[in-house]
C-alpha cells in the first residue's frame, strides 16, 4: 500500500479556484465500517481530474479511497484498481451498469452509493 | 461418528413419527367429519327422527326458517335432483373447486382479488423449493405453508443449534440436535398438515441440484454463502425456474427476484441471473457470516417473509407453467403464459432496520450479454454442472485461519494461564515483585462487555485496523509525507506506549485471528521497542481459554 498522495496534493494546491461538484456518497451493507461507521457523506469532488478530464466514477472511487476511507484495509474496497467484486455501485438508485459504469461523469447533486452484498441467511 | 449416526437416525425417526402422527390425527379428524356428515345424511333420509346433535351442518330439518326455500327437502336431495337435471354438474363430492376446509383455512386470502379462487388453485398446484432451513427459510416456509402451496421442498444438511433459535422460528428448544429439515417439517405440519412436505436432508451440490430443482416450479435461495448462491442461480437458469434470493446480516437485508421471467439461456427477455448482477464472487475475506457479524432475528425474518410474499405474487399471478417438468402439462393458468408482464423490472430491495428510510429499491441491469449462465454465449450447461467441472467452492474461494506469526510470537491458552498463576504466587511470596504483563483484548467493545478476563484492557480491533502505520522518514524519499503521519497519534496507541516496556504484552480475541493481525500491527507501530518487549498472541483466543482453562467462560 504505497502512499499515492499526488491527487491530494493537486487538490490542495488548487483548492482556491478549483470547481467542486457537490455529491452524496453513501456506504451500506457493512462497507460503512471502512468509513468511520458513517453511512452518508456529503463531499465536494473536483470537477476535473488532475489531467484535465471531467470527473467520473473512477476518479471518485480513487478520491474516496484516498480521503474518505479510515481503514487501512483498502483491499476490502478496491481490487485491481476498481471497486472489488461483491460491491454494487449505484448511481442515483440505479445499477451503474445502466449508466456507463466507471466512465459515468458525475453531476451536481448525484447520489452515489456503494453496497456490499450480504450473504448471511 | 458412531454415535452421531445413531443420533441422526433417532432424530429422523422421531421426526417421521411426529409427521405421521400429525397426518394421522388430521386424517382421523377428516374421517370423523365425513362419518358425521354421512350419519347426518342417512338420518335426514329417515325423517323425522334426528338427534339433537345435528346442529352442525344440515339445517334443513331443524329450525324451519320461514324464508327457507327448500320446502323441507334436504340439501343433498336438492343437489341430486339438480345433478340429474343437469348432467354437466360436477359429482356431489367435487361440488366446489376447493375443499370445505380449504375455504375456511384460506378464506382471508381467498376474498382478495390478488389471490381469489384462481390464485389459490395456482398455489395449491405449485411446488416450491426452499434451499436453507435457517433464518430466511423458516419464516419463508411458514408463510408459504400457511398460504397453501401444494408441495414444499426443504433442503438443508445442518442440525438445529441453540444459537439458531432466536431467529429460526420453525425449530424449537426440544429439537436442538435434530436435522433442520426434519425439525422444520414438524413445525410446518402442525401449522398446515395439508401441504406435502418433501425433505432433502443434505446440502445442495452441483451433482444433486438439477435433480432436486427440477421437481419444483419456483426456488427460494435462503442459504448463507456465495458458493450456494451461484449454484442455485445456475441451476434455476438451466431449468427455467424463477428464483427469489435474499440475504441478511446484522441489521441489513437484501432481496432480488432473479431469472423472472424464467426464459432459457440466450433469450434476452428473461430476467437477469445472480451472475449478471455479480459476475465475480466477493473475496472470501470480505464475506461475513451471521456467526461472526451477528444478526437480529426480525431483520432476517422480514427478508424471509418478503421472499414468501414474492413467491406468492409470482405463483398467484398465474404466469408460471406449473409442473412443467411433469410429463403431462398441468395448465391451471389457461395457457396464458404470455402474462409475463406481471414480472416487474429487475430490482434489488434493500432493508436497513435502523435507517430512517428502512426500505429502498434500486434498479438492476437486465441480462448480461456475456453472462456465462444465461446469455447466448453461456458456458454453464447441465453437462458441465453434472460433470463436476464447476467447483463452486473453489470459484468463491475459502478463508483459512490467519497464520502470520511464528511459534515464538504465540502462546497457548494453557501456557498463558500458567503465566498468570506464577505471577500470583510470586506476589504472595513478596520477595520478588514481578514486572507483570499486560493483556490486550482486541474484541469489539460490545463483545468485551459480555465477558472478559480479569485485568485485561480492551482495544477494539476496528480501531487498530483503522490506524495507519506512519511512513518512516528514510522510506519517504521525495514523496509528500502521509497526512496521517503529521496527525497526533490515536489515543489507544498513546496509552499502550505509556506502559512499562518490561511488561510482556499478550493479545487475545474471540477465535485467535484478529489477535495475530493485532500483534503484527503493534510491532509495525513500534510497540515492541525493537524487540525488547515481547508481544505474544494467545492461540485460538477465548475459544481455547474456555476449552482448555476455564469452561465457565461464556460461549456466545
Amino acid at each position: 500500500m504505497a502512499a499515492e498522495v499526488d491527487p491530494a496534493e493537486v487538490q490542495t494546491e488548487q483548492e482556491e479556484d478549483v470547481e467542486v461538484i457537490p455529491l452524496t456518497v453513501e456506504f451500506s451493507g457493512g462497507l460503512e465500517m471502512l468509513f468511520a461507521d458513517k453511512k452518508v457523506h456529503a463531499i465536494g469532488l473536483p470537477a476535473k481530474t488532475p489531467d484535465g478530464k471531467a470527473s467520473n466514477i473512477a476518479f471518485l472511487v480513487d478520491q474516496v479511497c484516498e480521503h474518505l476511507m479510515e481503514d487501512d484495509r483498502k483491499e476490502l474496497f478496491i481490487q485491481d484498481d476498481s471497486v472489488r467484486p461483491g460491491i454494487l455501485v449505484l448511481i442515483n438508485d440505479a445499477d451503474w451498469e445502466l449508466e456507463g459504469e466507471e466512465k459515468y461523469e458525475v453531476k451536481k447533486g448525484d447520489k452515489i452509493m456503494f453496497v456490499s452484498t450480504l450473504h448471511g441467511g | 461418528m458412531f454415535f452421531a449416526g445413531f443420533d441422526e437416525k433417532i432424530a429422523n425417526l422421531q421426526a417421521q413419527i411426529h409427521t405421521h402422527e400429525t397426518q394421522l390425527n388430521s386424517l382421523k379428524r377428516q374421517l370423523a367429519t365425513v362419518e358425521f356428515e354421512a350419519a347426518q345424511s342417512s338420518i335426514q333420509q329417515r325423517p323425522p327422527t334426528y338427534p339433537s346433535t345435528s346442529s352442525a351442518s344440515h339445517t334443513a330439518y331443524e329450525n324451519h326458517d320461514p324464508h327457507d326455500m327448500s320446502f323441507g327437502f334436504p340439501e343433498d336431495w336438492q343437489a341430486e335432483t339438480l345433478a340429474a337435471l343437469s348432467a354437466s354438474n360436477p359429482p356431489a363430492l367435487q361440488r366446489w373447486p376447493l375443499g370445505k376446509e380449504e375455504y375456511k383455512r384460506y378464506g382471508r386470502q381467498l376474498i382478495m382479488p390478488e389471490v381469489g379462487l384462481k390464485g389459490q388453485l395456482a398455489l395449491k398446484a405449485s411446488k416450491v423449493l426452499i434451499v436453507g432451513a435457517g433464518g430466511l427459510g423458516c419464516p419463508a416456509a411458514a408463510y408459504l405453508a400457511g398460504a397453501g402451496v401444494g408441495t414444499l421442498g426443504l433442503v438443508d444438511g445442518d442440525t438445529v443449534e441453540e444459537s439458531n433459535l432466536h431467529r429460526q422460528i420453525m425449530h424449537g428448544t426440544g429439537r436442538v440436535g435434530m436435522g433442520k429439515v426434519n425439525s422444520a417439517i414438524v413445525g410446518l405440519t402442525s401449522l398446515n398438515p395439508n401441504v406435502k412436505y418433501v425433505p432433502h436432508r443434505a446440502h445442495l451440490t452441483a451433482e444433486s441440484s438439477l435433480d432436486i430443482v427440477d421437481q419444483y416450479d419456483l426456488v427460494l435461495d435462503c442459504t448463507d454463502n456465495p458458493a450456494s448462491r451461484y449454484l442455485i442461480s445456475d441451476t434455476c437458469v438451466l431449468l427455467s425456474k424463477p428464483l427469489v434470493s435474499a440475504s441478511a446480516l446484522r441489521t441489513d437485508g437484501q432481496l432480488m427476484v432473479l431469472n423472472n421471467p424464467p426464459r432459457p439461456p440466450g433469450d434476452s427477455s428473461g430476467g437477469p441471473c445472480y451472475r449478471c448482477v455479480f459476475p465475480k464472487p466477493p473475496p472470501p475475506e470480505s464475506v461475513t457470516s451471521c456467526g461472526e457479524g451477528g444478526i437480529l432475528g426480525p431483520v432476517v425474518g422480514v427478508m424471509g417473509v418478503l421472499q414468501a410474499l414474492e413467491a406468492i405474487k409470482i405463483i398467484s399471478s398465474g404466469s408460471l407453467k406449473l409442473g412443467t417438468s411433469d410429463k403431462e402439462m398441468k395448465n391451471h393458468t389457461n395457457g396464458n403464459s404470455a402474462k409475463d408482464s406481471t414480472a416487474q423490472p429487475p430490482s434489488l430491495l434493500m432493508f436497513s432496520a435502523f435507517s430512517p428510510q428502512p426500505f429502498r429499491t434500486i434498479r438492476l441491469r437486465s441480462r448480461k450479454l456475456s453472462c456465462p449462465a444465461c446469455s447466448a454465449q453461456a458456458t454453464i450447461t447441465s453437462e458441465t454442472l453434472l460433470s463436476g467441472s464447476l467447483d463452486y467452492v473453489q470459484f468463491c474461494g475459502t478463508t483459512h485461519p490467519v497464520q502470520i506469526l511464528n511459534a515464538k510470537e504465540r502462546i497457548s491458552a494453557t501456557e498463558y494461564a500458567a503465566v498468570r498463576e506464577e505471577e500470583v504466587v510470586l506476589k504472595e511470596m513478596s520477595f520478588a515483585q514481578p514486572p507483570g504483563h499486560v493483556l490486550v483484548d482486541v474484541r469489539e467493545k460490545v463483545q468485551w462487555e459480555l465477558a472478559a478476563l480479569d485485568g485485561a484492557i480492551n482495544i477494539p480491533f476496528s480501531k487498530i485496523a483503522s490506524t495507519k502505520v506512519p511512513i518512516k522518514a528514510d522510506e519517504m524519499g521525495s514523496k509528500t509525507p502521509n497526512r496521517v503521519g503529521v496527525e497526533s497519534e490515536a489515543f489507544w496507541l498513546q496509552e499502550l506506549r505509556s506502559l512499562p516496556t518490561d511488561q510482556t504484552m499478550f493479545v487475545v480475541c474471540r477465535l485467535g485471528n484478529d489477535s495475530q493481525l493485532a500483534v503484527r500491527k503493534f510491532k509495525e507501530l513500534g510497540l515492541d521497542h525493537d524487540g525488547t518487549r515481547a508481544i505474544k498472541d494467545i492461540q485460538n483466543g477465548l475459544l481455547a481459554w474456555r476449552r482448555d482453562v476455564d469452561t465457565d467462560f461464556p460461549d456466545y
